[in-house]
């Protein structure tokens, strides 16, 4: 089966790429323990608070792991992208079994019970760490337990703000249209899930009341659990601590193929031609790399000068290359003290694509031709094309085009699938993508001139520039290297051939 | 926990010589106690005294107010207005924790924890008084052999494992377990069958007789009643309407104690 080769051949990334998941739920259910158990008692002891708290957990529940994400993003400011943001939203989700299982698990204790331990002279403390705790632990863990499988199943989607786990290959899958990767990500996430449910649910039973575990059998589980919890933590606070010593680097890249491959590619150009360690903050979507580099979470990236110049800095759209580059260059210099390097050679701009058939029976070539065919026509587009202004509004008024019906918003590697699926009929794709050829699509000539260039060059912050002046030369030897040809190629090989980023790169660098 | 120790061995003392803080017969002292719960009141004008080394059982129909006035003794409860006086002091003045751990406390179904064995149920006052482990052990076996189980084979068990008789005989233990002075039973005997019932409170009647200590004692059963008490004290309404020895009693004038007499004949 391809899935077991998969797993099998990609073993220690499977592995590393498991034990950030893990680490994130660890991390997450942990604190949301160590916060939720003490409110939840609380909330037993002050009992008109108990509804007002559990209302605003139950809220936060209800909220898209997505859209808590992109809020955690301009709140957290520069640690808005990674584990951090993931770690605080996975928290947030755990945090509502957690404590409502404190809650019901305490008063659940038999009245009786705990008025025999009040008449027998108990102090509150007394009652609620000798007989209420010991009796409600069962409940308690088993909202642990609900805690632990939610947040294993929402941490795939942290990989979409970099912050690693097998989710990454859920959206490396999506974005290829590969079933093996989402698969090699879905099928281990969901084997930690059942594990997890598993342990925790035979933990749960030894803690249950009169279960014949021994005191010291629950001491020794209660001590084990808090023991992983707690080195969980140290661990992570360490590596939050040591990530910022050493000659090193972190080379961003957006959440698709063209801009892995592009970080890729500066990256080992900096560790061949230098002694710097790079390291790789990946699939960062939206504009998060801009906010990183300012942040100064990375400290380069590849961007597109037409991004930068329209959805950065606002500037209305224009045509010349040249003037582009240098408006951006100089904007960035004065705004973000980010330096421009020289333009690695390719211009990727949108793609307007029809299936091949198409093109050929209605005899396409122009986005001008295909005009009149587009009143029957349904159109898909990425979030990106939409919301940018140069993208939508204008591409439809410049070129007079109407649909049959308001154009499907879809995530951009779903939009190719749709489009050769026959959903869609015409879509805003890149001109650098390998799935053009692989799907057998054909790219419309932008005949009115509308889209404004996008030519790929890295962004440095000025900082780390002067620090590490080697970079900029390095990097700098790339510039003009890659045609359009080049580019289509190497996303061809990485996304139609599926072979391994860091190959394909090395192979085209010692060309 | 010091304090509470060296404070509760004296007055444990003054108990068992009978000489005290000026009221060397009475054990506890209701004056003019009223407790009103949202407007609704649970006991009004309770007004009795407790003899030392009597065992007063409070007698009446549910909702009497019998379980009520034994709370307000182990301050589970606080008056309204008047004052509960345990050994003297008023359980206002009293600290509550080390009033609580001066009184046995027997409840019906035992109240036993259901996480711990019957030895640590029973240890469980010993412990919060801080004392010394094998003391602790000691005490345990000593107090089953005392409530008729034997040790070998029960201390380790779990109140599960044991039959509703069983249960209540270590409910009985832990409350003696730090010997003190008053004990609180309320419907100890409850929800046994009548034949165990029968015979623990054989056995619980010669046990009181043996150890001295000031028992009140909350039920509804009026055999129950005439079988262990001193003095029985008749709840209606929240109002204790009657207290008289057993002999008395049986011959009362009081419609509501005839009613329970009749019940018997």
């Amino acid at each position: 089966m391809k899935l077991i080769d998969f797993l099998v051949q990609n073993r220690s990334e499977v592995l590393q790429l498991t034990f950030e998941h893990l680490f994130l739920v660890v991390i997450a259910t942990g604190g949301a323990s160590l916060i939720g158990i003490p409110i939840g008692i609380i909330l037993t002891r002050r009992t008109s608070l108990a509804k007002p708290v559990l209302a605003i957990a139950s809220v936060l529940q209800t909220i898209p792991s997505l859209a808590l994400f992109g809020f955690l993003i301009p709140v957290l400011g520069s640690h808005g992208i990674g584990r951090t943001p993931a770690i605080i939203a996975l928290f947030l989700y755990s945090l509502l079994p957690v404590i409502r299982n404190t809650f019901t698990g305490i008063n659940g204790v038999d009245p009786a019970v705990r008025e025999a331990a009040r008449g027998m002279g108990m102090t509150d403390w007394q009652v609620l760490t000798q007989v209420e705790l010991p009796l409600a632990l069962s409940v308690i863990v088993a909202g642990v337990r609900v805690a632990t499988v939610i947040s294993v199943g929402t941490a795939t989607i942290a990989a979409a703000i970099g912050a690693g786990g097998l989710g990454t290959y859920i959206f490396r899958g999506l974005r290829t249209l590969d079933r093996t990767l989402i698969l090699a990500g879905a099928v281990p996430a969901a084997a930690m899930a059942l594990l997890a449910d598993l342990a925790l649910g035979s933990v749960e039973r030894l803690l249950l009341p009169g279960s014949g575990a021994s005191v010291n059998r629950r001491k020794w589980i209660l001590g084990i659990g808090t023991l992983v919890i707690t080195a969980g933590l140290v661990a992570f606070f360490c590596v939050g601590g040591t990530s910022k010593s050493g000659a090193r680097v972190v080379v961003g890249s957006k959440d698709f193929t063209e801009s892995r491959i592009l970080s890729e590619i500066v990256a080992q150009t900096i560790e061949n031609g230098t002694n710097i360690k790079v390291e790789q903050a990946t699939e960062l979507s939206g504009d998060l790399c801009h906010r990183e580099l300012v942040a100064g979470q990375i400290d380069m990236y590849v961007e597109y000068t037409g991004t930068a110049f329209t959805a950065i800095l606002k500037h209305p759209p224009i045509s010349d290359p040249r003037a582009v580059y240098d408006q951006v260059k100089a904007d960035y210099e004065s705004l973000f003290i980010l330096e421009w390097l020289q333009p690695l050679g390719f211009n990727n701009t949108f793609a307007i694509l029809v299936r091949g058939e198409d093109a050929r029976r209605l005899g396409l070539k122009s986005i001008s031709d295909s005009a009149r065919y587009a009143t029957n026509w349904r159109a898909g587009f990425g979030q990106d094309f939409m919301s940018r202004k140069d993208g939508y509004p204008g591409f439809v008024q410049t070129y007079g085009l109407r649909f049959m019906e308001p154009p499907r918003e879809m995530d951009l590697s779903l939009s190719y699938q749709a489009l050769a699926n026959h959903q869609v009929d015409l879509i805003a794709g890149n001109s650098t993508d390998g799935l053009i050829e692989k799907l057998g699509l054909v790219q419309l000539e932008d005949d009115l001139h509308y889209f404004p260039p996008y030519e790929a060059a890295p962004i440095i912050r000025r900082d780390t520039l002067d620090r590490y002046p080697q970079i900029g030369d390095a990097v700098n030897r790339l510039a003009g290297r890659i045609t359009n040809e080049q580019m289509r190629k190497l996303n061809y090989a990485v996304d139609g051939e599926k072979r391994d980023v860091r190959t394909v790169v090395r192979e085209f660098l010692t060309d | 926990m010091l304090e509470v120790n060296s404070v509760s061995h004296s007055q444990q003392s003054e108990s068992l010589t009978g000489s005290g803080d000026g009221q060397p017969n009475v054990a506890i002292e209701f004056r003019n106690v009223n407790l009103k719960v949202n407007q609704k009141s649970l006991v009004e004008d309770l007004a009795f005294e407790v003899l030392r080394g009597e065992t007063l059982v409070l007698l009446g129909r549910s909702g009497s107010g019998k379980t009520t006035t034994l709370k307000l003794i182990n301050c589970l409860l606080e008056p309204t207005s008047g004052d509960v006086f345990v050994e003297g002091t008023s359980t206002r003045s009293w600290n509550q924790i080390e009033l609580r751990r001066h009184i046995g406390y027997v409840i019906q179904d035992s109240g036993l924890f259901p996480h711990f064995t019957v030895a640590r149920n029973i240890a469980v006052v010993p412990r919060l008084k801080g004392w010394k482990e094998n003391k602790t052990h000691e005490r345990v076996r000593e107090l089953l052999e005392l409530v008729g189980l034997e040790p070998q084979t029960f201390a380790n068990r779990y109140p599960r494992e044991l039959s509703g008789g069983q249960r209540q005989r270590v409910g009985v233990a832990r409350a003696l377990a730090a010997d003190p002075p008053i004990v609180l039973m309320d419907e100890p005997f409850g929800a046994l069958d009548p034949l165990t019932r029968a015979e623990l409170q054989r056995e619980f009647a010669a046990l009181t007789k043996r150890l001295k200590k000031t028992i009140v004692f909350v039920t509804h059963d009026i055999r129950e009643a005439y079988t262990l008490a001193s003095r029985i004290g008749l709840f209606k309404d929240g109002h204790l309407i009657e207290l008289a020895t057993p002999d008395q009693f049986a011959s009362s004038s009081d419609p509501e104690a005839q009613a329970f007499n009749k019940s018997i004949e």
